[in-house]
């Protein structure tokens, strides 16, 4: 037993331990005549449902929770104790941009008069909202250097699959579609989802040595039946395609188009634009670089900036100025891929996004980007002596390490992620990008103070020593949640979806 | 900048332990001609109170204390105070999709009981995580049938909301192209009900989903057992989109179903000029692999407590790329959130109490209304909105109506035009008897003055 207590333990410096609540479903607080709501009364005369409904009326309730007031703020509340968040500390969560969420950008998004502003009010009483979308739309044309923009899709997945629609309509218009959509193996999931919904057949391409686009096999990849390569850049790695040029140039010769994932925008805000390296069509989303709230998965807001060639393709409606001086919504686009969602969009996002670049200025998003590169290179210098670096091309926004010299002893990525988790911090993006085996892919954004960062680097260091002295630690990591690890497994194999009377604790 | 947490000797003294000489050594791999030199033609930095100030002049410019009688697929109903109080918490506004079990089992837990509350309003077995918005859930449940049907073609009632239609017609195009079979859209009945007899011819054994919405945009309940039988008996499956959530509290759920596509916008959001919403799909518990979206699954940790994870993602765009079920990644948590809480605060018997103030108000607003025009599609039964047929156009009389500070109903004809002078009309909880006779008085003065004149 004497070897054991010599083993190495870390000292998490962030946290210190601290109860939290139990809580169990809302559903098993449930009292029946528990209420936690009083309606006006009714002052037009009471219906009797059953007569104006007939067979349609609802026979027996919804089995809604019923409970009081208090006990469903401690419900959430307690509930909301149980997560990590940005608000808690850094989120260093690779490809996602965790940065802060500015609160003035909830309090105007909930202004009466925009919070309450219904799609289909007169376009006289919507100058307001068609304003903000104008003004976004201007922002976001300037940001990205492109010509033309719709704020229509609702996240970064429905930017790229009205994106690869634009490039479709745009090859169909000349007369065929084309067959084919290049990926790179490095690729987010979600473009090749796109491109298969799209009707595309996807080629994945493979990454050259340094993680990039192997420019002479893209020249032979490259034909007429190539309607687009789905480009990310920085890639998932973080790094820079500064070939960029040429590869734009490989596309066009043969009539197709370069699409941008905007995903890793944060990381050229301001500093360069991809309308000016040769683009014509990209996404950004705006809860990654423009801060509106991840709020637990979503909402996102995914933009779609092209240039003048796909602009009559765009989705309909299209924000126009009129002759009057007045803002007017276009429907009357013959060459529209049309609507791809409900009314204009994510709109309460573009208020927040707006308010966030309104904060910044262009000197602000310049310092912002610069901040978040300079953050990912600082994490990369203090721990690429313990860690390994799979490429060492330079690093942008992001740094991709493996896990190479940690599998010897038996940790994965994973494992180091769930480590992470009892130093106070949440876990970076695990096994991803695809073509770094045991991949760690951390982003810190700009939102990390340098003392932040230290202690992230401090946590990553002694986890990297548990690991030689003391996998074990690590491999049953965490220790200090009020959870360990779960059973995903099983949670799979026999799926409980749902909460049923009876099938509690 | 205010929301960057260092100071210039920091950024400098980080710069020199790199080993960088200046900020620029970093960007050095941006080619030279595409490196952006200027500052970018965007408005400048702003304080917060003038970004306030910016956003309180938009708001101004939209309308401000009116009436509105605007429903369509959007809905004005309370928002209790503790939704924002709940989805303000840092700890659910600033984290991320829970991928990382230990540390959000709080946004876990919630969904569960979201997908709980969702399956016990619809009679659904399963419900996932949230979809963008109802418009968008529609053409994913008819992707849905047809991945577990094998077949191509959609059947839509012409009373599903037109702009949920024309999402259908964008997600179809590109099947359209290879398999030759288009969306096919059937009409409705003097009652404002999908034609029944028409639906019958149109489906067929390529059929793989009858779509229809209940209520429907006219606010008519729909015949869904009729239509179930139609649709299942040649063996296509019956997606219902539920546009309007509350009804559920006193509608009777479409149980026959294969898939229900809710939009709950309802359910405190706020209408925010069209977005964010919270896309909704449910299903019997057999079509779960073909399921689109995230789904949050109870499970034990190894010392056997409970807890939930994501589950079955296998289905998903990040592990089957391009064989996923669908390419959605984030999806409307948050709002789904705001649902859930609303659901809680109203409970059991809340939402069945709601639903019926809104079906009062809804019958008293067409029995008031309907005496300065023509009640459409009285024949079948309706929620909380109605169509008004009338002398004048819609769009003269919503002039008038407007220089008394109230928005009446849509005008109907850019998609009915069959209807002539139809606008739709929707009653809420919130709207007043006061504001539905001002507006009856204003609606029924024309004809009268025309007649005189």
């Amino acid at each position: 037993m004497a070897t054991e207590t010599e083993k190495f333990v870390g000292t998490p410096r962030k946290v210190t331990q601290h109860l939290t609540q139990n809580e169990g479903l809302s559903f098993e607080k449930s009292a029946p005549g528990k209420k936690a709501y009083r309606l006006a009364p009714l002052d037009v005369p009471a219906v009797d449902a059953k007569s104006l409904l007939g067979v349609n009326a609802r026979e027996d309730a919804a089995g809604l929770p019923e409970l009081s007031e208090i006990e469903i703020v401690r419900h959430f509340t307690r509930l909301s104790t149980w997560n990590y968040a940005i608000d808690l500390g850094m989120y260093p969560l690779g490809s996602c941009t965790m940065k802060y969420n500015p609160r003035v950008n909830e309090f105007v998004s909930r202004l009466e008069g925009i919070a309450d502003a219904h799609p289909y009010q007169p376009e006289s009483l919507s100058q307001g909202s068609l304003g903000i979308i104008q003004l976004l739309q201007q922002c976001l044309l300037e940001i990205t250097g492109m010509e033309a923009i719709t704020l229509q899709p609702a996240a970064g997945a429905q930017g790229e699959y009205t994106g690869i629609l634009l490039v479709r309509a745009y090859h169909q218009a000349k007369g065929n579609a084309r067959k084919n959509v290049i990926v790179p193996d490095s690729a987010h999931g979600t473009n090749p989802a796109t491109a298969a919904m799209c009707g595309y057949d996807v080629i994945n391409f493979k990454s050259n040595a340094s993680g990039g686009i192997d420019v002479a096999a893209l020249a032979e990849a490259v034909n007429e039946d190539t309607a687009a390569l789905m480009l990310t850049n920085p890639s998932t790695i973080g790094v820079f395609e500064n070939e960029i040029h040429r590869i734009a140039d490989i596309l066009h010769a043969k009539g197709a188009l370069l699409y941008m994932d905007g995903a890793n925008m944060n990381a050229l805000c301001a500093k360069t634009r991809p309308g000016d390296f040769g683009v014509d069509v990209m996404h950004l989303n705006l809860h990654k670089t423009f801060s509106t709230p991840h709020g637990g998965g979503g909402p996102g807001s995914g933009p779609v900036a092209c240039k003048k060639i796909l602009e009559p393709f765009l989705p309909i409606p299209v924000v126009e100025e009129g002759s009057d001086g007045q803002l007017h919504l276009n429907y009357d686009r013959p060459q529209s891929v049309g609507r791809v969602r409900a009314f204009y969009g994510n709109f309460g996002m573009f208020v927040r996004a707006l308010a966030y670049i309104l904060a910044n200025g262009p000197d602000g998003l310049r310092q912002t980007t610069e901040d978040a590169v300079l953050n990912a290179n600082y994490i990369r210098k203090k721990l690429e002596d313990l860690y390994e670096l799979p490429y060492n091309t330079p690093s942008m926004h992001e740094v991709v390490f493996s896990d190479r010299r940690q599998t010897k002893n038996g940790v994965k990525t994973g494992d180091i992620a769930k480590r992470l988790i009892d130093y106070g911090f949440h876990p970076y993006t695990v096994s991803f990008p695809l073509i770094v085996p045991g991949a760690l892919m951390i982003e810190p954004t700009e939102s990390e103070s340098r003392e932040e960062l230290d202690l992230f680097v401090d946590a990553m260091r002694q986890i990297a020593r548990e690991v030689e002295e003391n996998p074990q630690l690590v491999l049953d990591a965490p220790h200090s949640t009020r959870v360990s690890r779960l059973d995903e497994t099983g949670a799979a194999r026999k799926p409980v979806l749902r909460w049923k009377p009876g099938n509690g604790q | 900048m205010r929301y960057l947490p260092k100071s210039d000797a920091e950024r400098a003294a980080m710069l020199r332990e790199i080993g960088a000489s200046s900020i620029d050594d970093l960007f050095a791999i941006i080619p030279e001609e595409y490196r952006v030199t200027r500052d970018l033609d965007i408005p400048r930095q702003m304080g917060e109170s003038e970004i306030v100030d910016h956003f309180k002049a938009a708001a101004a410019k939209n309308a401000n204390g009116y009436a509105s009688f605007l429903g369509a697929g959007v809905y004005r109903h309370y928002r209790p105070v503790l939704i924002d109080t709940v989805v303000q918490r840092g700890e659910f506004l600033t984290s991320y999709t829970p991928y990382q079990a230990e540390i959000t089992q709080g946004t876990l837990q919630a969904i569960f009981e979201f997908q709980t509350m969702i399956c016990e309003l619809t009679g659904m077995d399963i419900a996932n995580a949230s979809m963008y918005d109802g418009s968008t859930a529609a053409p994913e449940a008819a992707m849905m049938a047809m991945r577990v049907t094998g077949r191509d073609g959609v059947v839509v009632a012409r009373t599903v909301h037109p702009e949920y239609r024309e999402v259908m017609r964008t997600y179809a195009q590109h099947r359209e192209a290879e398999t030759g079979h288009a969306a096919q859209e059937v009409g409705y009945g003097e009652n404002g009900r999908v034609d029944l007899e028409a639906l019958e011819a149109a489906v067929t054994e390529q059929t793989a989903c009858v779509l229809v919405q209940s209520p429907n945009f006219f606010g008519v309940i729909e015949d869904i057992p009729a239509i179930a039988e139609i649709a299942q008996k040649k063996g296509a499956l019956l997606a219902v989109a539920v546009a309007e959530a509350i009804s559920l509290g006193a509608v009777r759920p479409p149980v026959e179903a294969d898939i229900v596509v809710m939009e709950a916008q309802s359910f405190g959001v706020a209408p925010s000029f069209g977005g964010p919403f919270c896309g909704v799909m449910a299903a019997k518990e057999k079509y779960v692999r073909q399921m689109p979206g995230r789904l949050v699954g109870e499970t034990k940790d190894k010392q056997g407590r409970r807890g939930f994870v994501l589950t079955l993602s296998t289905r998903e765009q990040h592990i089957r790329r391009e064989k996923a079920t669908s390419n959605i990644c984030t999806n409307q948590a948050l709002v789904a959130l705001m649902a859930t809480v609303y659901m809680t605060v109203y409970g059991k018997e809340g939402i069945r109490e709601l639903a019926l103030q809104n079906l009062a108000k809804a019958e008293y607003a067409a029995k008031t209304l309907g005496v300065g025009g023509k009640l459409l599609f009285t024949g079948a039964p309706r929620f909380n909105e109605f169509v008004l047929q009338t002398e004048e156009t819609p769009e003269q009389m919503n002039a008038r109506l407007l220089e008394h500070k109230i928005i009446g109903g849509l005008p109907l004809r850019k998609w009915y035009p069959e209807l002539g002078n139809a606008s739709l009309w929707c009653a809420t909880e919130l709207t007043t008897s006061a504001q539905i006779d001002q507006a009856a008085e204003m609606v029924a003065l024309i004809p009268a003055a025309a007649a005189a004149r």
